[in-house]
């Protein structure tokens, strides 16, 4: 079979739904795109772990230090499952993390800002986390299979952060004056990175990670999934969501709001954040202080 | 990094007593002692799994040739689906509501 015959025919097999393996043949800019997003995935389950790491000594009690610590182990997991999906599309590990610290790809968004306050750790588990499952969950049928069964171990584990999250934002919200108070706070500095954290609408017939099917939902699909859900809780229990124009329509059901500030979203995964430089400063550190644990599990067996 | 030539290793797990081992993923290690820790970590850590199986992926036998596995002849006799006696059956219990069974044949 020719080439471009060939190309033709796995564009045909993907766009009906049918699944690739990692030992398949794939047209190489299929094995680039995929890589490139798992890779971003993989990348933002690592740094995702730091705004949350840096309240595991400050939890409010033995419980919740437990519940976060096993939280940030799993999102390290994901990370761990995520670049061995990436690393099998053929870029070493190595790589993938040199790009990272060096600021050459990116992490997501919600990741470059800072935690203020214990109710921030509440709001990212549970919304955050919530907004990234909505696409999580799409992406189990994704062409790519190995990433597919993936998504569903991770899926299954983020629903429990999920639980966590909204757990510590009902206990606040119970309690007192204060602490009600915390988490409005928590929810209007984090609503406007949750809004960008989709991305901008875009064409759905010019994405190719679409037409491949390494992704089923376009951007404001998902952001729109996320509101239906979100919104009717985030109210029930007396949080104000701090955007005039957020509304439904009653016919399509669909959600208008204010503009996300796009240029923010841009900025910020661009290393611009305010905790951008923080954050990868911090792993840099950190991937030189564990050196010696890789050179001394891959060095060549002594011999006996 | 170091000297040992890093190695795929496919692994499978069984969620409980008495089911099947199911593919979970795969890992990259140098040598079968760190393949089991990294199994462990990343498909045993929820206690999620009874038993893990840990295999270097080269050793797997692989067969996927359609000719093989999927053969274009009809052979829906093998299948439950292959049987249409639920029609048959009404159509037989009519024919005796009716009375007499006639000498239809097939």
């Amino acid at each position: 079979m020719s080439d471009s015959r060939r190309v033709q025919a796995f564009n045909r097999h993907v766009a009906s739904g049918g699944k690739v393996e990692a030992t398949d043949w794939m047209p190489e800019e299929y094995r680039r795109a995929v890589r490139r997003f798992v890779e971003m995935h993989a990348n933002s389950e690592l740094m995702g772990v730091l705004p949350e790491r840096e309240w595991i000594l400050r939890a409010p009690t033995l419980k919740r230090k437990l519940a976060l610590s096993a939280k940030v182990q799993d999102e390290v997991g994901h990370a761990q499952l995520l670049y061995r999906v990436a690393e099998d599309l053929g870029k070493p590990r190595e790589e993938m993390l040199a790009d990272l610290l060096a600021g050459r790809t990116k992490f997501h968004n919600v990741f470059h800002y800072p935690t203020r306050s214990w109710a921030d750790v509440g709001i990212i588990a549970w919304l955050v986390d919530a907004a990234a499952i909505v696409a999580q969950q799409a992406l189990r049928e994704s062409s790519y299979a190995p990433y597919g069964r993936t998504m569903k171990k991770i899926c299954w584990e983020e629903s429990v952060h999920i639980l966590h999250g909204r757990d510590v934002v009902l206990t606040m919200m119970n309690g007192t004056a204060r602490q009600r108070a915390l988490v409005q706070d928590a929810l209007e500095r984090w609503w406007g990175p949750l809004m960008q954290m989709h991305g901008p609408r875009t064409d759905p017939a010019k994405d190719r990670d679409l037409a491949w099917r390494i992704k089923n939902k376009d951007n404001e699909t998902l952001r729109q999934e996320f509101l239906t859900v979100y919104v009717p809780r985030i109210r029930e229990i007396g949080l104000r969501i701090p955007d005039p124009e957020l509304r439904q329509d009653p016919d399509s059901g669909r959600f208008a709001y204010t503009e996300p500030d796009w240029k923010e979203l841009y900025a910020v995964v661009t290393g611009h954040g305010p905790r951008s430089a923080e954050r990868l400063e911090f792993r840099r550190l950190n991937y030189a202080d564990t050196q010696w644990v890789r050179d001394t599990v891959l060095a060549a067996p002594v011999a006996a | 990094m170091g000297g040992q030539p890093m190695q795929v290793w496919e692994v499978f797990r069984r969620e409980r007593e008495g089911g099947a081992m199911q593919h979970a993923g795969n890992l990259l290690a140098p040598d079968a002692e760190l393949a089991s820790h990294y199994a462990r970590e990343f498909y045993g850590r929820r206690q999620e799994s009874v038993r893990l199986w840990v295999v270097p992926r080269a050793a797997i036998l692989e067969l996927d040739d359609p000719d093989l596995l999927q053969p274009p002849f009809d052979r829906s006799f093998k299948k439950p689906a292959g049987y249409s006696t639920e029609i048959k059956a009404k159509l037989a219990a009519a024919r005796a509501r009716a009375g007499g069974a006639g000498e239809a044949g097939e």
